[in-house]
């Protein structure tokens, strides 16, 4: 009996550690940043190049800041679900415009359409490195007392913004 | 045909060769260690490789941060610290031992245990048995004389 057992149970015990590997995501890397205050940046802005804009500035209010790029095709995914929540006003959308070219930058915007309340642009990539930053895009929603509380890695669909990210907007708001 | 391979692949050569020779100006005490760290980071995006084998954008990024930090004088441990601040211990391809690490370094030490203990007992399971189908003196003896009556009948 044991002879038969014992086999079984270690198949069941390898089945069950692969199903359960199966699921889970290897490019979803748990962010130490979580919990941690937000990175300060000091970034021109995209719409008015001449103009900067700081962490200090968006202080007061939970917000969710959005690394995208035009260069980046998932990007594309996610943006009309960040459209319609522009629309809706429940939460103000910051944009971080990472490693692209103003010009075309501006081009996606209009063609794509634009939800951001405001767009900094970090050229080289350095505050993406700050806010480890490493597949765009990426979207952190951030506190009133600028701690970041939560980041999804890749597009964000319908399910993680009714999910995840509203449900903790709203905590956070309340 | 054969003639464009041939010049394309000299192309190869040529610029191969001119892309080594970019780094050539930087002070090779500053790139041997810019490289020995490239080797311990993990690239994010293509993730077995290192930031030293990698050609993404991102660690090429991440390696020009790696040498900057060299060359203002920061030590390894402090280059070490700003990537895992940043993008937690999976960057370190030596992660170190903590609560959540532990079975990652301990695992293996358990499963030989395990299978340590398991062939200890397999083993003396088998010595019992082998034991337990030995003849006893008189079982031998009759084997023997049934032997012996065997030959003495041919």
């Amino acid at each position: 009996m044991t002879k038969f057992l014992l086999p079984l149970g270690v198949f069941l015990v390898i089945a069950v550690f692969l199903g359960v590997g199966l699921t889970l995501n290897p490019r979803e890397v748990p962010s130490p940043l979580i919990d941690q205050p937000a990175p300060e940046f000091t970034l021109t802005q995209l719409h008015a190049p001449d103009k900067s804009a700081t962490l200090e500035d968006l202080r007061g209010q939970v917000w969710l800041l959005n690394v995208w790029a035009s260069w980046c095709a998932p990007c594309l995914e996610e943006h009309p679900y960040f459209v319609d929540l522009e629309r809706t006003g429940e939460v103000p959308i910051f944009g971080l415009n990472y490693k692209d070219g103003r010009d075309a930058a501006l081009k996606w915007l209009s063609r794509h359409g634009d939800p951001y309340r405001l767009i900094v642009r970090d050229a080289n990539g350095r505050v993406g490195i700050d806010y480890g930053v490493y597949g765009v895009p990426e979207t952190f929603v951030i506190d009133k007392q600028g701690v970041i509380r939560y980041k999804h890695i890749g597009p964000v669909d319908r399910k993680v913004l009714e999910e995840r990210i509203l449900p903790l907007v709203r905590k956070l708001q309340s | 045909m054969k003639a464009t391979l041939n010049a394309l692949f000299l192309a190869c050569l040529l610029f191969g060769g001119f892309q080594f020779a970019v780094g050539a100006d930087r002070d090779p005490e500053i790139e041997t260690r810019v490289t020995r760290l490239a080797n311990e980071l993990r690239c994010l995006v293509c993730q077995n490789q290192s930031l030293a084998e990698s050609n993404a954008d991102l660690a090429i990024d991440l390696k020009n941060q790696v040498r900057e930090m060299v060359t203002a004088g920061k030590s390894d441990n402090d280059i070490r610290d700003f990537m895992v601040a940043r993008y937690g211990d999976f960057v370190l391809y030596k992660p170190p031992v903590k609560a959540t690490t532990v079975l990652l370094w301990l695992g293996p030490f358990l499963l030989l245990l395990v299978a340590a203990g398991g062939a200890a007992l397999y083993l003396r399971r088998r010595h019992e048995r082998i034991v337990a189908s030995r003849l006893t003196p008189e079982q031998r003896a009759r084997a023997e004389a049934l032997l012996e009556s065997d030959r003495g009948a041919r």
